[in-house]
């Protein structure tokens, strides 16, 4: 989509200069401040896809929450452009052979924007609060004996029973990620905001400028030692890329894009495919992809309801989807998807594409036939549809033409994010406000492992929306999080994938990229699938 | 005049308070609630029970309304419950660009849509007037935000003139600054009001020019600009004035799209953004502050109707 043809353009210039009395308004003003660019030498504007509203990045996980975290916290491990944990905040770490003992010394001369030095008690007091609130680590804390500091900057775990995700969940890049925080702050109970953000990261937070939902500011931190090490994704030396990033809210995509073109901001971090052709040959403007899979759609179904509380019913509607059609429908360029049938995102290391039948072409008569076979009678199917969520707006009506066509009854009920949020969470039956069926977008980073995929949960009711159940994924997902072995965790992903499309704990409707436009000062910015602010060369 | 004043004033209040409790209880009502949006998807029903505890959102719906309307009587809006900020913060940080963007407005349509009504009708049937009908049927008919698009085009992508979007802080920027952020965002709404006024002028202005006393006037020789602006304007510009002063309420509670195309952080945004998320606190206090403009701007214009015409009297 090209909103300003050139002939329009054209036009609209020559009638444009020919309106004196305001080209006169705008030229006397254009003299009296000539430049337009506000960025200044050291200061980077920047357009994330969503603004900052709340600063704890553990009570949400919102992403723009993460994202500001990675810019003033540090955490104790970081995963490499090859999804490798290194350590970040860690010095030096070692492991008993039993495996049932780490300890962890952190990096001398580490401080807090507050001045006072990282100690190992801030770090204990972070990870508990931490995994109050994410699966990872709490699964990590339920492994764990105990968890305490020996000195200032030694601490250690003893575990219950070796481990096999210790190194990787303390270097978690999804949100809620474990960032560092000093003690006093992190010991406020996890379901309270903190409103403080000290963290001990290469930028320091200006609380004096926060506008929730319109503008962020973060100065250099001349105090951050950054590692050695060359940055590498998360890991490695984190070396400011600017004195002053200005984090602007521009919620009109299109305006992001102009604003980019001539130099108001420095980088836009989504840049919709339709909008792409406006950037090509804008000289000093790169347009370039965070990486293959930075993106994943999901549909995941209501077991405690009918219809799809019948295995033959989930069995049906699998045969009758085709992840070609979803993407085609969002997004129509090929460049910009791709077709993954793995339960995890495709950027994971232990992806794999077995037992998909719906990266395929559909089987409809199978479809039918399962569904006969179920004695489904026509009974509504209720598939939830926020509107207000650009990257789902074909979702919803993909998923119901291909279940019409099986002959299933459907019904698309459209709301805001925050009805459905709330809806989502209804156990009840349909006629009582209940659901069947929703369309999730996830960013990779929470996908890349059976254990932090909450789409694969299957506690039933305790667990995540669907509330899918079974013994037997819980047990494979356990035993992944136990494993060391690199090997055997690709074999436990293969009986999980083959157990998911089985039983249809949920469907992966394909991988997409997302788009980052940027200028000639963030061009040394670290690759990475979500901006970060450090160099990537010293 | 005084008495209208107070009377006005002291009729506020009831109006406030059931706009306050009819707000509170849609909003309560609604689906939806902050601890939902603050705790993401991944959240267990325990981990949002307890946000909301926090939050007070587990209170029976009365004692948060008893509590909430006594803080308000202190002049206490509340603080957001995303953000943690006080709301009158809030409304203050976000009021200075949507004031700047709704007085910039209105000048612009006043200096441009009264004289364009008052010679449309001077020239009634004639080019000139087919020529401003026609452009004010276009104002109304194009859409602001496209109006917007391709005045960014325009004269910030091509020409290079203004900038694309945002507000300059007068105190931060300076004033020229300032000046070329509103330059844009004021065409593009003033279309609108532009069309809309011109064309009230123009009707308001044809009933009068029609009447005796014009007649009158023009027989006694008065010179057909003072004809034009002091007898006709005049007499025509009750109705302009009601339509300036709705024009005005409109644009104070928030002119969202033109606020989104040009990225000016307003009233309007932060209304809808705290919708989406039930910030309940800052909904309420907006909407309040809303319904205090809205009686503050039509007691304004009951006032400029008396001095524009003595005869009327309340």
């Amino acid at each position: 989509m090209t909103l300003f043809p050139n002939v329009v353009a054209r036009g609209l210039a020559g009638r444009a200069r020919a309106c004196l009395g305001v080209t006169a308004l705008a030229a006397g003003l254009a003299i009296a401040s000539p430049a337009i660019a506000q960025g200044g030498t050291g200061t980077i504007k920047v357009v994330l896809q969503t603004q900052l509203k709340i600063l704890d990045p553990v009570l949400t996980p919102a992403y723009s929450t993460r994202n500001h975290g990675y810019l003033i916290y540090d955490t104790l491990f970081a995963m490499d452009d090859k999804s490798v944990p290194q350590p970040q905040m860690v010095d030096t770490w070692t492991v008993s052979p039993d495996k049932l003992t780490y300890t962890f010394k952190l990096r001398a001369g580490q401080k807090f924007h507050d001045g006072t030095p990282v100690t190992s008690e801030d770090v204990i007091a972070s990870l508990r609060r931490w995994s109050e609130r994410d699966q990872m680590g709490a699964r990590l804390m339920a492994s764990t004996e105990t968890l305490t500091a020996t000195d200032a900057s030694t601490f250690v775990f003893k575990l219950k029973r070796p481990y096999g995700l210790t190194i990787e969940t303390l270097g978690k890049q999804g949100s809620p990620v474990p960032f560092i925080m000093p003690k006093r702050i992190a010991s406020v109970p996890a379901s309270q905001a903190i409103t403080e953000a000290i963290g001990s990261g290469p930028y320091k937070f200006v609380a004096a400028d926060f506008q929730p939902g319109v503008k962020s500011t973060y100065l250099k931190n001349t105090d951050y030692v950054p590692r050695k090490e060359t940055a590498s994704a998360f890991a490695g030396g984190k070396i400011a890329m600017a004195d002053r990033i200005e984090v602007v809210s521009i919620p009109d995509v299109q305006t992001a894009v102009q604003a980019l073109r001539t130099g108001e901001v420095d980088f836009v971090e989504d840049v919709q495919p339709d909008l792409m052709s406006q950037l090509e040959g804008v000289k000093g403007i790169t347009v370039k992809s965070f990486g293959k899979h930075t993106d994943m759609f999901t549909l995941k179904m209501n077991w405690l309801q009918p219809p799809f509380n019948d295995v033959k019913v989930r069995r049906a509607a699998l045969a009758a989807l085709h992840q070609v059609d979803y993407l085609q429908a969002q997004f129509g360029d090929p460049k910009v998807y791709q077709l993954c049938g793995s339960v995890l995102s495709c950027a994971s290391p232990y992806a794999i594409e077995d037992f998909a039948p719906h990266i395929k072409a559909p089987d409809l008569n199978k479809a039918r036939a399962l569904l006969k076979e179920s004695g489904y009678k026509g009974e509504k199917v209720v598939i939830l549809h926020p509107t207000d969520i650009q990257v789902l707006g074909a979702m919803a009506s993909v998923t119901s033409q291909a279940l019409r066509s099986i002959g299933m009854n459907v019904e698309v009920q459209s709301m805001d994010y925050s009805t459905m949020q709330a809806r989502r969470t209804k156990k009840d039956p349909i006629d009582k406000g209940g659901w069947n069926l929703i369309h999730s977008q996830w960013s990779s980073l929470d996908l890349l492992s059976p254990v932090t995929n909450p789409n694969l949960d299957a506690r039933g009711e305790i667990g995540y929306v669907g509330w899918s159940k079974s013994e037997e994924m819980e047990r494979l997902r356990d035993q992944f999080a136990l494993e060391s072995d690199r090997a055997k965790k690709v074999a436990l992903v293969k009986e999980i994938q083959k157990l998911n499309y089985d039983q249809v704990f949920y469907v992966p409707l394909g991988n997409f990229s997302k788009f980052k436009g940027y200028n000639a000062k963030m061009a040394n910015m670290v690759e990475a699938p979500l901006p970060l602010f450090w160099q990537a060369k010293r | 005049m005084l008495r209208l004043v107070l009377q006005r004033l002291v009729a506020t209040l009831p109006i406030m308070v059931v706009v306050a409790t009819v707000v509170f209880l849609l909003l309560r009502f609604a689906p939806g609630d902050p601890a939902h949006v603050i705790a993401g998807d991944l959240a267990t029903a325990d981990q949002v029970e307890e946000i909301r505890k926090d939050m007070g959102l587990d209170k029976p719906i009365t004692t948060q309304y008893v509590r909430w309307m006594s803080a308000v009587l202190t002049g206490d809006l509340g603080h957001s419950v995303i953000s943690k900020k006080p709301v009158t913060e809030l409304i203050a940080a976000r009021l200075p660009p949507t004031l700047s963007l709704a007085v910039s407005a209105i000048v612009v349509t006043i200096l441009v849509a009264v004289p364009l009504g008052v010679l449309a009708s001077w020239r009634h049937g004639r080019w000139v007037d087919r020529f401003i009908r026609a452009g004010s049927v276009l104002g109304f008919s194009v859409p602001s935000f496209v109006i917007g698009y391709l005045l960014i085009y325009a004269f910030a992508v091509k020409l290079n003139w203004l900038p694309v979007q945002g507000y300059a802080s007068l105190e931060e920027r300076g004033l020229a600054d300032y000046l070329r952020h509103l330059v844009l965002p004021t065409l593009a709404l003033a279309s609108v009001y532009i069309a809309l006024i011109s064309r009230i002028t123009r009707a308001s202005m044809l009933d009068v020019l029609g009447e005796d006393f014009v007649r009158t006037a023009r027989a006694k020789g008065a010179p057909e600009k003072v004809v034009l602006f002091r007898h006709a304007l005049r007499n025509a510009a009750v109705p302009i004035v009601t339509i300036v002063g709705v024009g005005i309420t409109a644009l104070i509670s928030g002119v969202v799209v033109t606020e989104t195309v040009f990225n000016i952080a307003g009233v309007g945004r932060m209304i809808v953004d705290a919708v989406l998320a039930r910030d309940y606190p800052v909904v309420q206090g907006t909407i309040l502050f809303f319904s205090f403009s809205y009686i503050f701007i039509n007691l304004m214009v009951d006032i400029a109707y008396v001095l524009l015409d003595p005869r009327i009297r309340y």
